[in-house]
């Protein structure tokens, strides 16, 4: 036990400071206030993988870590769609993922938002469209922002919570597509 | 007949049509076999101790296929080729000498459209979106597909009893982790059967390798499994080079060896976090996954990149390392060992954590011998074989890296031994910097002839990753199959988690962390 409180000591909390400094802390804390001007005081995500090489997934998990800290600004991520507020999808999204992140979609209450992740999620990536893909996410549900990237870094996928959340007009690229 | 009896003849007939010496491996072989053969070399290869690597099948574009299959021994790889002609496309299963081989047998069904003699008839990476007369390997118009596809009625295998029951998990899964599904036959809490379903993030890689030139094919390798990426883009230029008889400057092999390295000490201190986490031990995953995010960022600033995609393209490295970057990269290795070693002790002093860690999910040696299990997770159950230990390629050829075996088999053991590969990946990742060759990190390649074939086997973190590949016309990839330990490392997981807990599984799950795009393909 004393190891343990000694080590929690000497790491210190290495959450990024300075948000004069630090544009990503910067628009964390714009992220913050927002969440609480349109949700109340959390956001709930559910992450899904429909196809990914788990690049992405590697980069969103970071976000967890004591650098992000993302549960700090009041971002959680849930495990089940019915507690999100925001789905978080990476892709390409593979025929055999098709009906599970429809099902998902479907279980998700509304008002909800969808951010693709990653260049497969904006566009079918390297893999495209096949007899094994549908490609990018937006070809199968309503997608808000896709957040580009091989895999995106941890503060891009977080200016992609932001955008998403901030309502802005979407550019052409996350552009909002039926299915 | 015995094992080593193979490997001579293999090499007394290389140079004939039935035999040859794979160009760029050390000591490995194909040999073209009868059906007979076929069948008795496999059940050599299995009492003589080899393993089988991998299995896989092309179909020619006259009609004609080829099934071959690749087993490591102490000594070295051999490669069976077995030619199906057109009236009698199938082949002896070995499923019955390597459990393994099952999946990857129905696999092949799947995708060429050869079937085995092996007993379970069911799909594998098909589900219900492409229709069954549809060969993605085989056929070149793909059919209209209904979207979304229908439902999917899997033929799980019933567990019947009083008071069992089932738990139905995925494909969605609760974390932000890959899909596949889970069907466990429970009693009370205790598991009594796992059955796995997989091949929901099959994307047709292998199809589409053969749309890409074979000098741009190392991109969609880096993409097979992102956690293994430096593994799978080193396997595909390596087989590339290997065809082509390419020279590679010494300086940008020893990179991405550093690469590798690099790529291993990530996954690990990653798992290391998660599984203190699954252990109900928070600390362990906020200090862990600090220290993979430092050297996440100290490996950006090194190569430009988090995570290394396409840093190993043919013929070298797409980048050199500048001094400021190898001065960051050792600096942020010193201090994560240093506090890597004091993580070690809390979690060897923790009871709760070794509570939860000993025991739990155990695959003895002799079970690990019998599924042939793979890389770090065999190590743990006494399966004493690395790569880069026992049939090392440049340049671990001149690194001498040490090997970490336990016999226990459990999550401990598994701790364990990425608990020992960090300490040895910083020492390698250290000697590799402080020893990197002058020169020039890459040198051009020429595309290989048409009809030529290669081979590239490297031990990623979670065990060797195999990528064989094949040249077609005008620079283009005939056929080209990426290879993931987490093939013979699945079915292991079904029967690791016999006997224990539901709540054990997500712990034992994660001692493993096996991939699933991987798998998938």
């Amino acid at each position: 036990m004393w190891k343990t409180l000694r080590q929690i000591q000497r790491a210190g909390i290495p959450t990024e400071p300075a948000p004069s400094v630090d544009e990503t802390l910067r628009v964390a804390e714009a992220l913050q206030a927002r969440i609480a001007e349109v949700l109340g005081r959390a956001l709930c995500i559910r992450a899904i993988d429909a196809g990914s090489c788990n690049g992405c997934e590697l980069e969103i998990q970071a976000l967890g870590n004591p650098l992000y800290n993302i549960e700090a600004l009041g971002i959680r991520f849930v495990a089940s769609p019915r507690h999100a507020d925001l789905l978080m999808v990476t892709g390409p999204v593979s025929r055999n993922m098709e009906v599970a992140l429809r099902r998902t979609y479907e279980a998700t209450p509304d008002p909800k938002l969808v951010v693709a992740i990653g260049d497969c999620g904006c566009s079918g990536g390297i893999f495209g469209e096949g007899y094994a893909t549908r490609g990018r996410v937006s070809n199968v549900i309503p997608v808000d922002v896709a957040v580009p990237g091989c895999p995106p870094s941890p503060r891009q996928i977080l200016a992609g919570i932001l955008t998403a959340i901030s309502g802005a007009a979407p550019a052409a690229s996350t552009s909002r597509n039926a299915p | 007949m015995v094992l080593q009896w193979w490997f001579d003849q293999a090499a007394r007939r290389a140079g004939t049509s039935g035999a040859a010496a794979i160009a760029g491996i050390a000591n490995a072989w194909e040999l073209a076999v009868t059906r007979e053969e076929w069948r008795q070399a496999t059940e050599n290869m299995a009492s003589g101790g080899g393993r089988l690597i991998a299995l896989w099948a092309s179909n020619g574009e006259s009609g004609e296929s080829t099934v071959r299959a690749a087993f490591l021994a102490d000594t070295g790889l051999l490669v069976l080729r077995l030619p199906l002609d057109r009236s009698d496309p199938c082949y002896p299963g070995i499923e019955h000498a390597f459990p393994a081989a099952m999946r990857m047998q129905r696999a092949i069904a799947d995708l060429c459209g050869l079937r085995s003699t092996g007993v379970d008839p069911r799909p594998w990476l098909r589900h219900v979106a492409w229709p069954a007369s549809f060969q993605p390997l085989r056929d070149a118009v793909v059919p209209v597909l209904a979207s979304p596809p229908a439902i999917d009625d899997y033929a799980f295998v019933p567990v019947e009893g009083e008071g069992v029951h089932e738990i139905a998990v995925g494909p969605v899964h609760a974390g932000i982790i890959e899909p596949g599904h889970f069907r466990f036959s429970i009693v009370g809490e205790k598991v009594l059967r796992l059955e796995q379903r997989l091949g929901y993030t099959h994307k047709g890689i292998e199809r589409r390798f053969s749309e890409l030139p074979l000098l741009e094919g190392h991109r969609l390798a880096a993409r097979v499994c992102g956690d293994s990426t430096v593994a799978f883009s080193w396997a595909y230029c390596q087989a590339l080079e290997g065809m082509s008889a390419a020279r590679v400057p010494p300086r940008a092999l020893w990179l991405r060896a550093l690469a590798l390295e690099l790529e291993r000490l990530a996954n690990h201190l990653g798992d290391l976090g998660a599984l203190g986490n699954d252990a109900g031990f928070a600390v362990g995953l906020a200090q862990f996954s600090r220290l993979k995010e430092q050297l996440l960022r100290a490996t950006e600033q090194a190569f430009g990149q988090r995570y290394l995609f396409d840093l190993v393209v043919p013929g070298g490295t797409r980048v050199d390392l500048s001094i400021s970057g190898a001065t960051g990269i050792v600096d942020c290795i010193h201090s994560i060992a240093a506090e890597v070693a004091t993580l070690r002790t809390i979690y060897d002093e923790h009871a709760g954590v070794r509570d939860r860690f000993v025991g739990a999910g155990i695959v003895t040696p002799t079970l690990a011998a019998k599924l042939g299990v793979m890389g770090l997770a065999g190590r743990a159950s006494g399966q004493g074989f690395d790569l880069r230990c026992d049939l090392p390629w440049a340049p671990y050829t001149d690194l001498a890296p040490k090997k970490f075996v336990r016999t226990e088999g459990d999550v401990a053991a598994r701790v364990a031994v990425r608990f020992d590969e960090v300490t040895e990946s910083i020492r390698l990742i250290t000697h590799v910097v402080q020893q990197l060759p002058d020169g020039g990190h890459h040198w051009p390649v020429a595309a290989p002839q048409s009809g030529d074939w290669g081979l590239g086997l490297i031990e990623g973190w979670r065990g060797p990753v195999l990528l064989a590949l094949e040249a077609g016309d005008a620079g283009s990839i005939r056929r080209c199959h990426p290879h993931d330990p987490s093939w013979q490392n699945w079915p292991v997981l079904e029967h690791a988690i016999i006997d224990n807990i539901v709540p054990d599984f997500p712990l034992i799950n994660k001692s493993f962390n096996l991939s699933y795009s991987g798998h998938d393909l």
